[in-house]
């Protein structure tokens, strides 16, 4: 069976969709009520908090790749920048454009997929939306989560944050959902056992102790997505005003991701994860994050990576595996497979 | 042994090895031309020039395929693309490279079928899928990337093929080397020369370049180790004025190079003149299909001509191509010419000499 | 110009062969060379062998950068 026209018509079709898939997946208590918006309560022990706000869109193409879906894709992405400001994820909602012809099957094993990562992590799907789109007028489905989440007083995480003598720690292997979407193409004819990294890391930020939040030892956690570790770090000089030195035997780097970049004329430093932060922390505390985060499933490959500098700001320089040193670039447009 | 190679290979040995060889030298400034484009992107991700002393000047050289296409073969390649009946099949290095009205990227953006394939021999899958589309491959490229064009095109008429054509713009070093070499201007004293070129090649037309012009030359890989060693290496024959080729790089180049290869792109390629861009008319340096395969030829099935323009005011690609100069000492370099707006041929390929100096060593 | 990685050929079909770049796998054209056996290593460029790995040379290689590398201190 397929997506129609009617079922974004706000009809008798729009109706079924909604109870047959969405609310089945979803269902919380908020969500089944099926309101014009969603009335939530705030956790007691978090009065006082601030109030964290965010937005994401999903476009990822394929719809369904090793290790992920569009669906999961879309709690991760919204989770983890909760978890970025220091926020702890509390509620989420689900808008989906939808193009005419869809296979409704894919569609409830999205919903399926995003009511698993939402429940694993502990964050309640409550609100949504659909609508569908005449045939090529989207491609497949996309999705927008926005977010709500709290972020409790004396808790001052930014990407602004970060000081000369920092230490920063990468939570694990680069590049894998990059290399993940770059293998599903057929086209390209490559075979792997690399997975999309894909994952809502709350938990894991969580194993930092509290004392560490609200003393101001973790300044800055910014999630790698799109442009890659190369992209975050320059984006975390410019805001903060800094330079880094980071290592590159440092870099966590799966064997066969940096065969496909050699394969390919891709630069590692440069591909998306989708299930990777960056923490600059104080010099002080560093051990301890570490230790914390390796003691999570999706931390386990965390590695210091180099440091926060007072020389060359906004510049981010790499020490290579020769010994030489280079700049890290920020990235600019599409990352293409070359032979020169 | 692979674990063990890439790690050997990935390390660097320290500057104090060269200075000893640069105070061999009184002083001196010596120039090396690192003749490829691929040497010039690990030489600027690796950071090799900030572990060699001052005193060796590492300068890129004309093996950069995408900097020397005239935007004249962009062009034409672009007008083929837009063509509703023409599925067109390029390396991605070309997909961003500017003509004289846009790129392959702002054709794709209007519609037009663009696809990257890593290997020339996926066009035949793609023509077989596409029985009533043509499908065009923007064949690029210096002699390590010819014989899999060569194979493709013996392949595809093997297979019966018929919706299957290159626009060919291969190109060959010994001629442009031999430019190099013979510039009255030039300061290079030594070449390093291109591994995977040379696993075709072989090393024959190096040793007739150290003959004549009496340059010393090192065959190298593209590892750090491979490059800083093969420096070390030609230094040592540069101040002892010895004027051989050495082949560094022994794991992969055989001295006569690869016959089989050699053999197979000369059953489909013959040698013409070719346009630089940067450099303007090298004789003999480009390869075009041989009459036999001329179903197959691009230029004669859409009526095409490369034609050649000028470079923009104050743009010196030509010289820092030919290594007279180096990409700061041009006006427009990280200026009106940087990577995203690239307004010459060494700035718009990420190996051009301009890009990787703007991209990794500001 | 030329990117090209070596890996080894864990099988062979016709004219193709089943290359394995450390946990990477890709058919690449062995029509450029004669007679590649199974576990040989090759270098691929743009989908094909160009070049057999010369192990020997490869061995003798890996000792000559150990040493090079291994008394500096990076």
């Amino acid at each position: 069976m397929l997506v129609s026209l009617a079922h974004g018509a706000g009809g008798l079709q729009s109706q079924e969709i909604v109870r047959d898939i969405f609310v089945k997946r979803f269902s919380n208590g908020i969500i089944d009520r099926m309101e014009d918006s969603a009335v939530v309560d705030l956790p007691c022990d978090l009065h006082g908090s601030s109030l964290a706000f965010t937005t994401d869109s999903f476009v990822v193409n394929p719809v369904f790749f090793k290790g992920g879906d569009i669906g999961k894709l879309a709690v991760c992405g919204t989770v983890n920048d909760l978890c970025c400001v220091g926020a702890i994820p509390l509620y989420l909602t689900m808008g989906f454009i939808i193009e005419e012809g869809f296979c409704m099957a894919s569609l409830d094993k999205i919903a399926e997929s995003i009511a698993m990562t939402a429940k694993s992590c502990g964050v309640a799907v409550v609100a949504g939306d659909t609508k569908v789109v005449p045939a090529k007028a989207a491609d497949g489905i996309f999705i927008n989560s926005s977010g709500i989440g709290m972020v409790r007083p004396g808790v001052h995480i930014s990407c602004a944050n970060a000081r000369p003598g920092d230490t920063v720690i990468v939570s694990g292997g680069i590049g894998e959902h990059g290399c993940a979407i770059i293998l599903s193409r057929d086209d390209l004819g490559l075979e792997s056992e690399i997975v999309s990294d894909c994952a809502p890391l709350n938990g894991m930020i969580g194993k930092v102790p509290d004392t560490m939040m609200y003393d101001s030892m973790i300044h800055t956690i910014r999630d790698i997505t799109r442009g890659g570790l190369a992209a975050v770090l320059n984006e975390i000089c410019g805001q903060s005003g800094v330079g880094m030195r980071i290592f590159e035997n440092k870099v966590p780097l799966r064997d066969d991701v940096s065969a496909v970049c050699g394969i390919l004329g891709l630069d590692p430093l440069n591909l998306a994860c989708e299930g990777r932060v960056v923490m600059v922390v104080s010099q002080n505390s560093a051990d301890a994050v570490l230790k914390a985060l390796r003691s999570h499933e999706y931390g386990r490959g965390a590695q210091v990576v180099g440091e926060v500098t007072d020389d060359h700001r906004g510049r981010v320089l790499l020490r290579t595996s020769a010994g030489g040193d280079r700049i890290v670039d920020m990235p600019s447009g599409e990352q293409l497979p070359r032979i020169c | 042994m692979m674990e063990g190679l890439k790690e050997a290979a990935a390390k660097g040995f320290a500057a104090a090895r060269f200075e000893e060889l640069v105070k061999k030298g009184h002083g001196r400034t010596f120039s090396i031309m690192e003749v490829c484009g691929t040497h010039t992107m690990s030489i600027a991700k690796y950071g090799i020039k900030t572990i060699l002393p001052a005193g060796i000047r590492l300068v890129s050289g004309p093996g950069c395929p995408v900097c020397v296409t005239c935007q004249g073969y962009i062009d034409a390649a672009s007008d083929i693309a837009r063509r509703k009946e023409v599925i067109m099949t390029t390396f991605g290095d070309m997909v961003k490279v500017p003509g004289s009205g846009g790129s392959l990227a702002d054709a794709r953006a209007e519609g037009a079928d663009v696809r990257v394939v890593y290997s020339p021999l996926d066009c035949i899958r793609i023509a077989s899928e596409n029985p009533h589309m043509q499908v065009v491959f923007l064949s690029i490229g210096f002699e390590t990337t010819t014989p899999a064009t060569a194979l493709m095109i013996m392949n595809s008429r093997r297979l019966g093929l018929r919706n299957l054509s290159i626009l060919s713009g291969n190109k060959t070093l010994p001629a442009v080397l031999e430019m190099v070499a013979s510039d009255e201007g030039r300061s290079i004293d030594g070449f390093l020369y291109p591994g995977h070129v040379s696993v075709i090649t072989g090393i024959a037309s190096y040793e007739r370049i150290s003959d004549r012009f009496g340059i010393p030359g090192v065959v190298t890989g593209f590892e750090p180790m491979d490059i800083l060693h093969a420096v070390f290496l030609l230094l040592t024959n540069i101040i002892n004025g010895n004027n051989t080729v050495i082949n560094a790089y022994s794991r992969v180049v055989r001295n006569e190079g690869n016959i089989k290869a050699r053999t197979i792109t000369d059953e489909v390629f013959e040698a013409c003149d070719a346009y630089w861009r940067g450099i303007g008319k090298v004789p003999g340096s480009g390869l075009k299909l041989r009459d036999k395969f001329k179903d197959m030829d691009a230029w004669k099935i859409f009526d095409m001509i490369e034609t050649e323009s000028a470079e923009p005011t104050g743009c010196i690609c030509g010289s820092v191509i030919m290594g007279r100069a180096s990409p700061e000492e041009c006006g427009l370099f990280g200026k009106t010419c940087t990577p995203d707006d690239p307004s010459g041929p060494c700035m718009v390929s990420s190996e051009g000499a301009c890009a990787a100096a703007f991209r990794y060593g500001r | 110009m030329c990117l090209a990685v070596p890996g080894k050929v864990i099988s062979i079909e016709g004219g193709t062969g089943l290359i394995d770049f450390t946990g990477v796998k890709r058919k690449a054209s062995l029509e450029l060379l004669e007679n590649v056996t199974v576990g040989e290593y090759v270098i691929v460029h743009a989908g094909c062998a160009i070049e057999r790995l010369d192990e020997e040379e490869a061995l003798k290689t890996i000792a000559l950068f150990k040493e090079l590398s291994g008394s500096d201190d990076i």
